[in-house]
């Protein structure tokens, strides 16, 4: 197989199956949340808690008042995240080419900038793991995986882009089956975390909603 | 009641629910609730960090309720938890967490920490695994009617004395009235001023209230120690004297942990709504206050600030009534830095005070405590907890500390009581 084949199946083969266990992975993780369900509340409630447990999936997203000096790191990184998947022209077009809507891209020195502060930062915060030690007796090896496999395709992204290292085909390649891999992570290690953030932070709201906590 | 591991388990695999497999899932071992948690800032000992207090609770999940989890058992990934485990875990889920919750207000993904300690405990309970402290205490309230264990004459007493101070009439058993009144064991042993304090305030807003011989204590030990059991059948007495009383209001004294358990647990822990409705002593009081039913003199220029208990300001949604009345009699009422759902914990609750071990750890970690309250140059420490108040005190004489602690309750009365001397 030469790099022109590799390519064609990241982006064909590869890109379906990867998406296939993706969205079966995710929605059976979801499933088997929901499927535990959640005990009737009998207090008498202040309030339906609904509008406090939407407000808490969002507010949470705000970086916080109290402690910015410390999530600085994780927030750039997710920020950056967001930005460069959705942002970056050449993906604005696969988007469009895969469901049909399309928005404008950023220019891509914007994009660059990005990616290198995203980079930055998520080697701060693998520092931060091995070296504060309330975050390295909690991390376990599946969890540096999954560190791993978010950092490869900013790497890749970034070398492919500048034409660094292997020729480009190759890196393009291989940038699209490091996405593949972080696709297949999402539903089987603590990347789920993106998908049910909105769930754990809504159960925290609209419990607290309900016992009239307005945070 | 019978205890073993392989209870213990099955108590754990039961509780998981919803919520909790959402917390899990949402996990990323950030870190981040360290910094929120009085035992890991004051001790720097990473042990302390919150979410890695329920971690058997988290690995049953995963083996139980996971497609991953499951696989990861079958190829030996993941190993089923151990008794040692479970007892390992004593130390973190009760004799170093206060249950505070502070942890959730800085969770990235919002996961209810508190939430499932609750749960981790009714698991380590089951197992047989509970604090010898904790489960004598429940036992001692099951048998007595009290939690510290004394019976229903030395309240009587109490009520005696009050009735002579005040010359007010006050009621035990009356049926048809406006209140069924509830006090913590502590009210009627250490700060017993609380009874002759409402009797005077209730006189004075016209409000009819009774005491009950079968049901006035409204400390729950069964909470702390993770018995549903034990909860529910110090939840039911109070249920009974109120339907059997014909009363409508059941009223939670100062003390957090109270709050929670008849307010907000109890119903769910006895698998029925109640006939009637649940207040803290300090929205009664608000109440009275907005109704203009509360005559007090104003103002006190004395420097105070007030320390919201966990239990019923972060956790049981009572923030803004202490401020109405504290600003009502104060014109000198200094807010902490940290307040209402953000305050930093006494370090003395969730049954952490009464466990003998905790002890030195107690003292260790009321130095953020101090640090709060020493920024603001205060007199008078005021809170609505008889837990906070004992923790404020002890940690303020321990630590040579100029400062008042009182009950808020106590506090009103002495400004009503100044304007009928007058």
């Amino acid at each position: 197989m030469n790099e022109i084949e590799l390519l064609n199946w990241a982006r064909g083969p590869g890109l379906t199956y990867a998406t296939i266990f993706m969205v079966f992975g995710l929605t059976l993780r979801v499933i088997e949340i929901l499927s535990l369900g959640r005990p009737k509340e009998l207090a008498e409630v202040r309030d339906s808690g609904v509008r406090d447990g939407w407000r808490m999936v969002i507010m949470r997203s705000l970086p916080e008042r109290r402690n910015w000096k410390r999530i600085t790191a994780a927030y750039l990184f997710h920020v950056g995240l967001l930005i460069v998947v959705f942002f970056f022209i050449p993906h604005t077009q696969f988007f469009r080419d895969v469901f049909g809507v399309f928005w404008n891209g950023w220019p891509n020195y914007i994009i660059d900038f990005v990616t290198v502060v995203s980079i930055a930062a998520m080697l701060y915060t693998l520092a931060q793991r091995l070296f504060d030690p309330a975050r390295r007796i909690l991390t376990t090896i599946p969890d540096y995986l999954a560190w791993l496999v978010t950092f490869l395709p900013f790497v890749t992204g970034y070398m492919a882009f500048h034409r660094l290292g292997v020729d480009y085909t190759l890196m393009l390649a291989l940038h699209i089956l490091s996405v593949e891999l972080l696709m297949i992570a999402l539903p089987i290690s603590k990347l789920t975390h993106a998908v049910t953030f909105a769930m754990s932070r809504w159960y925290l709201g609209s419990n607290n909603g309900r016992r009239g906590i307005h945070v | 009641m019978t205890t073993s591991f392989e209870q213990g388990i099955n108590t754990l695999k039961r509780v998981i629910d919803a919520p909790i497999a959402s917390y899990f899932s949402s996990c990323t071992r950030c870190g981040l609730c360290a910094q929120a948690c009085v035992f890991y800032t004051e001790t720097g000992d990473a042990k302390y960090t919150p979410i890695r207090r329920v971690e058997p609770m988290r690995r049953i999940w995963e083996q139980e309720y996971t497609a991953v989890g499951k696989l990861k058992k079958l190829i030996g990934l993941s190993k089923t938890v151990t008794e040692q485990e479970l007892e390992d875990t004593v130390e973190l889920a009760f004799e170093s967490c206060t249950t505070c919750g502070r942890c959730s207000m800085v969770c990235p993904v919002g996961n209810d920490i508190v939430y499932m300690i609750r749960r981790m405990r009714e698991g380590l309970t089951a197992a047989g695994l509970g604090p010898k402290e904790l489960r004598a205490a429940a036992v001692r309230t099951l048998e007595t009617g009290s939690v510290m264990g004394f019976p229903m004459k030395t309240l009587e007493a109490q009520v005696r004395a009050a009735e002579e101070e005040t010359g007010i009439k006050i009621n035990i058993d009356e049926p048809n009235v406006d209140y069924l009144l509830l006090l913590s064991s502590a009210e009627v042993m250490q700060f017993n001023e609380i009874i002759a304090a409402l009797a005077q305030i209730f006189q004075e807003a016209k409000v009819t209230w009774t005491l009950s011989s079968t049901a006035h204590e409204a400390g729950n030990p069964g909470m702390h120690l993770g018995s549903s059991e034990i909860e529910a059948a110090m939840i039911n007495k109070i249920v009974e004297a109120a339907e059997e009383l014909n009363i409508k209001n059941v009223i939670s004294p100062e003390c957090g942990h109270a709050y929670m358990a008849i307010r907000w647990e109890g119903p769910n822990v006895i698998g029925r709504p109640y006939p009637f409705k649940v207040y803290h002593i300090i929205e009664v009081l608000d109440k009275l206050r907005e109704e203009g039913r509360m005559n007090t003199e104003c103002c006190d220029a004395e420097r105070i600030t007030f320390h919201d208990p966990c239990q019923a300001a972060r956790r049981g949604g009572v923030n803004e009534p202490q401020r109405n009345l504290l600003n009502m009699v104060s014109s000198n009422f200094i807010e902490m830095e940290d307040r209402k759902a953000c305050n930093w914990c006494c370090g003395g609750g969730g049954g952490v005070n009464s466990i003998e071990k905790s002890e030195p750890l107690m003292d260790k970690v009321f130095h953020r405590k101090r640090a709060q309250i020493e920024m603001l140059d205060v007199t008078t420490v005021v809170t609505m907890c008889a837990t906070c108040r004992n923790a404020l005190e002890e940690g303020a004489e321990k630590n040579g500390m100029d400062i008042r602690v009182m009950g808020l309750t106590e506090v009103l009365a002495n400004r009503l009581l100044k304007e009928k001397k007058s």
